[in-house]
């Protein structure tokens, strides 16, 4: 290096011809670069662009799964499985139709059929032949060797559950987003998030290279339920049993387990097969336990009477006289079944007398009487946030008069829905302690208020007592009986409000009950809406169905006997029953 | 004095030429990874694939009115209705 640098020092100046050599040079070059320019921007702008077109870049989306329901035993009750669409480009599959007629084959189309379709949407760049067959399926299209067909993946929400679940797990739309039921309310945790791959396409919509660039889609989360699917199963066909025989138009069934306020079954009739989202009858897509008020009716007064006994208003032994079954209140004329003489609480509960109801209500007065619906949760959501869930009504105190109050003893001018009676006689099971209820199998939700004492544990104990004769030959639902164990509960027949007044015809059917007695392990609350077969006493149409229920749910739960006398099944008393 | 520059030149080159090579069985190596994670990923998607559709056959067999009719009609049991109490049992 050293000794060229010295070599340099001695160079003569180059010759000028050099420089105009050079110089020339460049002009050549950049006239020629002008030339191409022109060329390309100009005269064969409209081939490059065409070409262009033939490969992008182009960023694809990669579907994310979404999470799965299941019950609390870990079955499915709604998931997403893979399944492929079959797409093709109808110009390149037209211009090569060799295989036209094997393709259409394993697609379900006659071969003219698919020429068809493809000859109209000739043009376009996309067409689906077939969406969201099986994977095994899909691999026999492609099979045949088709040009200008591929396959894109996509998820398809299956419900194992069937019609069972129907209303409780919900819908998603055609985008997999929630749109009923839990599938709604806990969008946010099941929804995933997709990921994207970078890729070059060719004309036809082939990926000709996969450039390194890949997220990964983020999966959607697992929802458990609190559910139990076979007493779910078993509650949907009791229902669907009951209701059918009744000629009924709709019904409801409800369990839960008292000591952690979980919903171990909730059922709605009619009901719709969730699989086959094109069919689905109106009126059957909302969830009767959340979304539809009633008339608690009878089933009130143990809820007053626990009240009434812990205030110290009234006592077991406690005396009331039933007026011979007429009772005039201002305006009102409360009536009884039949003329029940001198009545003490468990007799005015093992009858349903409405005028002994209306007369211990009367001594609490208006403002007990409200304080105590309004303490077992009525009037406000049982939390289980579910979309559609009702208040109800419970007017305040401030404007009860005397009938007001009479005809709230006996659970009328009260609207209620199934959520918030369960929850009402749950704490009546557990000692008198309210608790929210729950739907999802989770540790301790945020939004979910702590038990609260609404009676006393031995005024709750008492209750459970007084009513121990209702399911009994005596009392109005001898048919809610189940063999091996005491039965607990209370009928309710309500008449339905029709417009200003209540309609004569049309009645609901309920019973609410628990078992076993003593320390309860289910609660479970059984309505039919307007029996048309005759029968419409509570005792008469839903007792039956609860006393299916809960014979199967106890054994399936293995919960011990606690009254073996009565195990085998002629012992079991079948009375005469009434409301 | 240069007979240290040719060493340097040598040894210099040597590094070179190694570096070169790893990066070429670098390279390598990441290719032969990218095909096998690709192999891998068709893999899992076709484990995920078969294992939700083994579940949905699952819930299918197991679909509890399916269950209660196959125990009436071909194994014909019936729920029992006649017990005896063992005392001192759980």
């Amino acid at each position: 290096m050293s000794r060229s640098r010295r070599r340099n020092l001695k160079l003569e100046p180059p010759p000028a011809w050099r420089a105009r050599a050079m110089l020339g040079l460049f002009g050549v070059f950049a006239v020629m670069l002008g030339a191409r320019a022109f060329e390309l921007q100009v005269l064969d702008q409209e081939f490059l662009n065409e070409e262009g077109a033939k490969r992008h870049l182009r960023t694809m989306e990669v579907p994310a799964v979404r999470g799965a329901i299941r019950d609390r035993r870990g079955a499915p009750l709604a998931l997403s499985a893979p399944t492929e669409s079959v797409w093709a480009v109808p110009a390149a599959l037209l211009d090569d139709p060799g295989r036209l007629s094997a393709l259409a084959a394993e697609l379900d189309y006659s071969t003219t059929e698919l020429r068809d379709r493809l000859e109209n949407y000739r043009e376009r760049q996309f067409l689906y032949l077939q969406r969201q067959l099986s994977p095994a399926h899909a691999q026999r299209v492609m099979a045949v060797g088709a040009p200008g067909v591929f396959l894109q993946r996509e998820y398809r929400r299956y419900y194992p559950g069937g019609e069972t679940t129907a209303q409780l797990v919900g819908l998603t739309d055609i985008d997999g987003r929630g749109q009923e039921g839990i599938e709604l309310s806990l969008n946010d945790q099941l929804d995933g998030e997709p990921g994207s791959r970078r890729v070059i396409k060719d004309r036809v919509g082939r990926v000709v290279e996969d450039l390194a660039e890949f997220t990964p889609p983020d999966p959607g989360g697992d929802v458990r339920l609190t559910v139990d699917l076979r007493l779910q199963a078993l509650a949907y066909r009791e229902l669907k049993a009951a209701v059918l025989e009744h000629q009924a138009s709709a019904g409801v069934a409800v369990m839960a387990d008292p000591e952690t306020g979980e919903i171990l079954a909730m059922v709605s009739f009619p009901s719709f097969n969730p699989n086959s989202r094109e069919s689905i009858p109106t009126g059957t897509l909302r969830h009767r336990a959340v979304t539809d008020t009633f008339e608690p009716g009878s089933t009130f007064k143990p809820l007053m009477v626990s009240r009434a006994l812990d205030a110290g208003a009234f006592t077991r032994d406690s005396v009331i006289d039933t007026e011979g079954g007429r009772f005039r209140v201002g305006r009102l004329t409360v009536r009884d079944f039949r003329d029940y003489g001198d009545v003490d609480l468990r007799r005015l509960l093992t009858k349903s007398s409405n005028v002994g109801a209306a007369k211990v209500g009367l001594k609490l007065g208006p403002e007990r009487l409200w304080q105590v619906y309004n303490d077992y949760g009525f009037g406000s959501i049982s939390g289980i946030r579910f979309p559609g869930e009702r208040y109800g009504v419970l007017r305040n105190f401030a404007r009860w008069d005397d009938v007001t109050t009479a005809t709230a003893a006996y659970g009328y001018g009260v609207s209620v829905t199934a959520l918030q009676l369960i929850r009402a006689y749950s704490a009546l099971a557990d000692d008198g302690r309210l608790r929210d209820l729950r739907l999802t199998l989770a540790d301790k939700d945020d939004w979910q208020a702590e038990p609260r004492q609404v009676i006393s544990a031995d005024a709750a104990a008492k209750v459970r007592d007084l009513l121990g004769e209702v399911v009994s030959a005596e009392g109005t639902a001898g048919r809610a009986a189940v063999p091996g164990y005491r039965v607990v509960g209370k009928t309710g027949t309500v008449r339905k409000v029709e417009g200003a007044g209540y309609d004569a015809a049309s009645h609901q059917s309920l019973f609410v009950g628990m078992a076993p007695a003593d320390d309860p392990a289910l609660v479970t609350l059984v309505m039919v809406d307007e029996p048309g077969g005759g029968d419409y006493y509570g005792g008469l149409v839903a007792a039956p169905a609860f006393s299916n229920i809960m014979r199967e749910a106890l054994r399936i739960l293995r919960v011990p006997p606690d009254n073996p006398a009565t195990l085998t099944a002629d012992a079991v008393a079948k009375p005469e029953s009434k409301s | 004095m240069t007979g240290r520059r040719a060493v340097m030149l040598t040894v210099l080159s040597g590094v070179a030429l190694v570096s070169a090579v790893a990066v070429i069985e670098a390279k390598h190596q990441s290719r032969v990874l990218q095909s096998e994670l690709q192999v891998l990923r068709v893999e899992r998607d076709r484990l995920r694939t078969e294992w939700s559709q083994l579940q949905l056959e699952e819930s299918a067999w197991a679909n509890p009115d399916r269950v209660a009719r196959m125990a009436r009609e071909q194994l014909n049991m019936q729920v029992p209705r006649h017990f005896e109490l063992l005392e001192g049992q759980p």
